[in-house]
C-alpha cells in the first residue's frame, strides 16, 4: 500500500476475494481505511438527533423488539434462565401491549431450558465456540455449536479467534467461521468480532468483511466480557460494512450491538445510527439487535412514562 | 409506522426580540439621527423580525468619536490584566446566554440550530476566552516587548456567521487595547445587538464597543471615516477591493478576509466514508455560506465514480427545513438576493454543460431554500469552478496525479483554504507545502479554533485572525497615545 501508484479495486462486486489466504489478505488490506477522528465525530453528530413524541414511542417499542435478552454468567441456573424467558415473552406484566423481545441469549448448556420455556414464541440464541475467549480447538468449537443447536438454539453467537486475526491469519478465521456456519445447520449465525480486542476501526472494518464473506448472518460487536463493548463509532463502521456488502452482493447482513448499552436514550441513538447509515430496511429485529440485560428495564420505564406521563420507578419493572 | 423524526423545534420563547432597535453608541442604544430604519427578516419564513436603525454619516461620526474618547481616556491606557477581566466576563455571559444567542442566530440567519448551538456559540465563547488570556501577555506574543494598540478599529462583518465574525473581530481588538465600531451585515444584525446588551451587562466602559447597523453605505462611511486607525473587513472580494482602493494613501491599517473557492482533494487511498462526510461538511455546512467552503471537489479519477455515488447517497439523508428544528441539517438561504445569485450560477453550470444533481428533498413553501446540489463533469473553465457561489453547490472535478491536483487546486484567483484526504502522512505534508491557501485541513474540513490563524492568499485577502498571528493585526511597535 506504500507506492504512490497503488490504487484500490473500485468496484467491489467484481473484486470479492476467493477463500485463499492471499486473496483474502489482499482484499481485507485493500479496504478503504477508517479515519477514527472522522468516524467518532460522525457518530457523535448522529447522537444529537432529537427523537420526540410518536417517534420516541415507536423507537422504544422497536428497540424492545430488537433485544436479545441475555444472561451469560457462570452462576446461571435453570431457574434464572426460566425467569429470563418469562420476562422475554412478556417484558411488562402490567401492559400486554408491550412487545416481546427478539430472543433470549444463554450459554449452550442452557439452550434446552430456554427453548422449553419460550416454546416457538421467541428465538433462542446460544453462545458457542468456547465463548468468550474462543481459545479451544476447532473440534471443541464445532461440538459446542452442534450441541447448542441440538438442544434447541436457532441462533448461534460465535466468537472469532482474535489471536489469529491479529496475527494476520485471516484465512484461518475465515475457515473457522465457514465450519461453524456448516455446523449450525438451519440456525442463524452471529459472528462476534470482540471489537474491544481488535482495537482499531480499520480492524473492525476488516473483521466485518471477513465474517460476512465467510457466511455470517449477523455481525456482532462484543461478548460483553471485554471493555469497551459496543460503541457508536464501532457500530457505525459495522453498519457501513453491511451497507457496502449489500451493494456488492445483494445480501443483507444483520448487526448486533452488544454490551454497554443500558439506557433508552443510548438505544435510540443506535437506531438513529442504523437509519442514517445502513438505512430503513435494517430497522427490524431480523437485521438489528441489541445484546443487553439491563437495557430492557429502562426501555420499559420510558415506555410507561410515555403512556402515563410520569416516571414510575425501578420497583414497577421486574428484576429477573 | 417508520422511523420519521417528529418535529423537535427549539423554543423561540428563550429570546425576546424588540420591535425596534437603535444604534449602540457610547454604551447606550440611540436612534439614528435621520430616524431611518430597515427590516431584518427571518429567511425561513420571510417574517419581519424587527426594525433596525440605519446609521448615516452623523451616526458614524458619533460612534467613531465615542470610540476615540473611550480609547484615549479608558481602554487604551487600562492595564491588560483589567481588560482581561472584562473579556472573561463577556465570555462567561456568552456561555450563560448561549441558548438565547443560538436561537436568535438561527432566526435571523437561517442556519440550523444544531450548528448555531454546537459550532457557532462554543467558538464565539472560545474566542473571547482565548483573547482574554492574551490581554496581559501581549509582550510575549512575538510582536515586540511592549506592543501598543492601534486606536479605533472599524470592523465590517458578513451575514454568514454573524456572531462568530463579531467575536473574531472584537475579541482580539479589545484584548490588544483598541476600541471598536462594528457594523454587522444588514440581513443579520440581531445577535450583534444582543451582544451590545451583553457589553452593558458586563459593565464594559461606554464607547469601547459601538455597534452601528446599516447596509453598504453605512459600511463605506465607517471605513472611510478619518477618525479610524484600523479597518478589518470580512466579506466579498468585490467590496474588499473597493475598501482597499478607498484606503490607499491613508495611514489606516487594513486586514481583509474575502472570498474563496477551496479545493477539497480526495486521493484514492483516502478513508472513503470519512472523506465523503468531510466533503459534505465542507460545502453543505451552513448552506455553503462559508468563505472557506470546499466548493470544488478534486477527486482522483480512479475513485471518482465511487465517491460521487457515495456522496449522492449521503446527500439523500440530509434534512432540509426549519432551522430551529434540532434535526435539521440544511437551513434557509440567508436572503432572496443570495438565492438569486446561487440560482444564476447554477443555471450557468447547466448552460455550460456540467451535469447537475440535486438531493431530492421537499422545499418549504415560504422562505428561501436551495437543495444540496452536485455538479459533475465540471472543467476548470466553467464559471461554477471559478466563481464563488456561496451556496450549497459542489463542483466535482477529477485529477490523475498529485501534481495535477496541486495545479488545479491553485488555479484560482482565491486562496483561502484547502482540504487533503489521504491516509499517507508524507503526501499530506508534500501537498501542504505546495497549496497556496491560508488554511489547509488534512482528513477533516471546516474545523476552527481560536488558537489557529485564519486568512487568505491572493484575492482571498490578507492578514490573519486568531492565534498569535491574529494579534498582530491590532498591535504596533510604535507609540500611539
Amino acid at each position: 500500500m506504500s507506492s504512490a501508484g497503488y490504487s484500490r479495486q473500485v468496484s467491489l462486486p467484481h473484486a470479492l476475494p476467493d477463500s485463499s489466504p492471499a486473496s483474502l489478505r489482499a482484499f481485507l488490506l485493500g479496504l478503504p481505511g477508517v479515519d477514527e477522528v472522522g468516524a467518532v465525530s460522525r457518530a457523535a453528530m448522529l447522537g444529537t438527533r432529537s427523537i420526540k413524541n410518536d417517534t420516541k414511542a415507536w423507537a422504544i417499542d422497536t428497540a424492545i423488539s430488537m433485544v436479545d435478552l441475555t444472561t451469560l454468567e457462570g452462576m446461571d441456573t435453570v431457574g434464572k434462565v426460566r425467569a429470563l424467558c418469562a420476562k422475554a415473552l412478556r417484558p411488562d406484566p402490567t401492559d400486554a401491549t408491550a412487545p416481546s423481545v427478539a430472543a433470549v441469549c444463554v450459554y449452550g448448556d442452557l439452550a434446552g431450558v430456554a427453548r422449553e420455556a419460550v416454546g416457538d414464541g421467541l428465538h433462542v440464541a446460544a453462545v458457542a465456540t468456547a465463548f468468550p475467549s474462543g481459545r479451544a480447538s476447532l473440534d471443541v468449537k464445532l461440538i459446542d455449536t452442534k450441541e447448542a443447536v441440538a438442544a434447541g438454539a436457532d441462533e448461534i453467537d460465535m466468537v472469532i479467534d482474535r489471536g489469529a486475526f491479529l496475527s494476520g491469519e485471516y484465512a484461518r478465521v475465515f475457515d473457522e467461521i465457514v465450519a461453524v456456519k456448516q455446523a449450525c445447520g438451519h440456525a442463524h449465525l452471529k459472528v462476534i468480532l470482540e471489537t474491544g480486542e481488535l482495537r482499531t476501526l480499520d480492524n473492525v472494518r476488516r473483521a466485518s468483511w471477513l465474517a460476512m464473506l465467510a457466511g455470517a448472518d449477523f455481525i456482532k460487536t462484543s461478548t460483553g466480557k471485554v471493555t469497551p463493548a459496543a460503541t457508536p463509532p464501532v457500530t457505525l463502521v459495522m453498519l457501513e460494512a453491511v451497507r457496502d456488502f449489500e451493494a456488492a452482493t445483494g445480501r443483507r447482513i444483520g448487526v448486533k450491538a452488544a454490551g454497554g448499552i443500558r439506557t433508552s436514550k443510548d438505544a435510540i441513538k443506535y437506531l438513529v445510527l442504523v437509519k442514517e447509515t445502513a438505512g430503513d430496511p435494517w430497522l427490524t429485529p431480523d437485521l438489528f439487535r441489541f445484546g443487553a440485560s439491563t437495557l430492557l428495564n429502562d426501555l420499559l420505564l420510558q415506555r410507561q412514562r410515555l403512556a402515563t406521563g410520569h416516571y414510575s420507578g425501578p420497583d414497577y419493572v421486574t428484576i429477573d | 409506522m417508520t422511523f420519521e423524526y417528529a418535529p423537535a423545534p427549539e423554543s423561540r420563547s428563550v429570546v425576546n426580540i424588540a420591535a425596534r432597535y437603535g444604534l449602540f453608541i457610547d454604551g447606550s442604544f440611540v436612534e439614528s439621527s435621520s430616524g431611518a430604519t430597515f427590516p431584518t427578516i427571518n429567511p425561513a419564513t420571510e417574517e419581519v423580525l424587527s426594525e433596525v436603525a440605519e446609521a448615516g454619516a452623523d451616526d458614524v461620526d458619533r460612534a467613531v468619536r465615542a470610540a476615540r474618547r473611550a480609547y484615549e481616556e479608558v481602554w487604551g491606557r487600562m492595564p491588560g490584566r483589567d481588560r482581561a477581566k472584562y473579556l472573561f466576563r463577556i465570555a462567561r455571559l456568552i456561555q450563560e446566554r448561549s441558548r438565547e444567542l443560538a436561537v436568535l442566530e438561527s432566526l435571523d440567519n437561517g442556519k440550523p440550530i444544531r450548528e448555531s448551538r454546537d459550532v457557532d456559540l462554543p467558538l464565539v465563547a472560545a474566542h473571547f476566552f482565548y483573547h482574554a488570556g492574551w490581554a496581559d501577555k501581549l509582550g510575549h506574543a512575538g510582536h515586540g516587548p511592549d506592543p501598543q494598540p492601534l486606536g479605533v478599529a472599524a470592523q465590517v462583518i458578513p451575514w454568514n456567521f454573524p456572531l462568530l465574525m463579531l467575536a473574531w473581530k472584537i475579541a482580539p481588538a479589545l484584548a490588544c487595547g483598541n476600541t471598536v465600531v462594528l457594523k454587522p451585515a444588514e440581513t443579520t444584525p440581531l445577535t450583534a445587538l444582543l451582544f451590545a446588551e451583553i457589553c452593558q451587562q458586563a459593565d464594559l466602559p461606554p464607547g469601547v464597543v459601538n455597534i452601528i447597523t446599516g447596509a453598504g453605505e453605512t459600511g463605506r462611511l465607517l471605513v472611510e471615516h478619518p477618525g479610524v486607525d484600523k479597518v478589518a473587513f470580512t466579506g466579498s472580494t468585490e467590496v474588499g477591493k473597493t475598501i482597499l482602493r478607498s484606503l490607499a494613501g491613508s495611514s489606516k491599517r487594513l486586514t481583509l478576509e474575502l472570498g474563496g473557492k477551496a479545493a477539497n482533494i480526495v486521493f484514492d487511498d483516502a478513508p472513503i466514508d470519512e472523506a465523503v462526510e468531510g466533503v459534505v461538511n465542507g460545502i453543505y455546512f451552513n448552506q455553503g455560506h462559508v468563505c472557506c467552503a470546499g466548493s470544488r471537489l478534486l477527486v482522483q479519477e480512479s475513485i471518482a465514480d465511487e465517491i460521487v455515488d457515495a456522496l449522492k447517497r449521503r446527500l439523500g439523508t440530509l434534512r432540509l427545513g426549519d432551522p430551529l428544528d434540532k434535526n435539521t441539517d440544511i437551513g434557509a438561504i440567508n436572503s432572496s438576493e443570495q438565492l438569486a445569485r446561487i440560482a444564476a450560477l447554477v443555471s450557468s453550470g447547466e448552460a455550460e454543460g456540467a451535469e447537475r444533481w440535486s438531493a431530492p428533498c421537499d422545499i418549504p413553501e415560504r422562505g428561501w431554500w436551495f437543495p444540496p446540489t452536485v455538479f459533475t463533469g465540471v472543467t476548470q473553465a466553467h464559471r461554477i469552478a471559478r466563481e464563488e457561489i456561496f451556496g450549497p453547490v459542489l463542483s466535482v472535478l477529477t485529477f490523475r496525479t498529485p501534481d495535477e491536483a496541486i495545479e488545479k487546486a491553485n488555479n484560482t484567483p482565491y486562496g483561502l483554504s484547502a482540504g487533503i484526504w489521504t491516509e499517507k502522512g508524507s503526501r499530506i505534508l508534500w501537498m501542504a507545502e505546495r497549496l497556496r491557501a491560508g488554511v489547509i485541513w488534512a482528513n477533516t474540513f471546516n474545523r476552527f479554533d481560536p488558537t489557529s490563524p485564519f486568512g487568505g492568499y491572493k484575492e482571498s485577502g490578507f492578514g490573519r485572525e486568531g492565534g498569535i498571528q491574529g494579534l498582530g493585526a491590532y498591535l504596533t511597535k510604535e507609540v500611539t497615545r
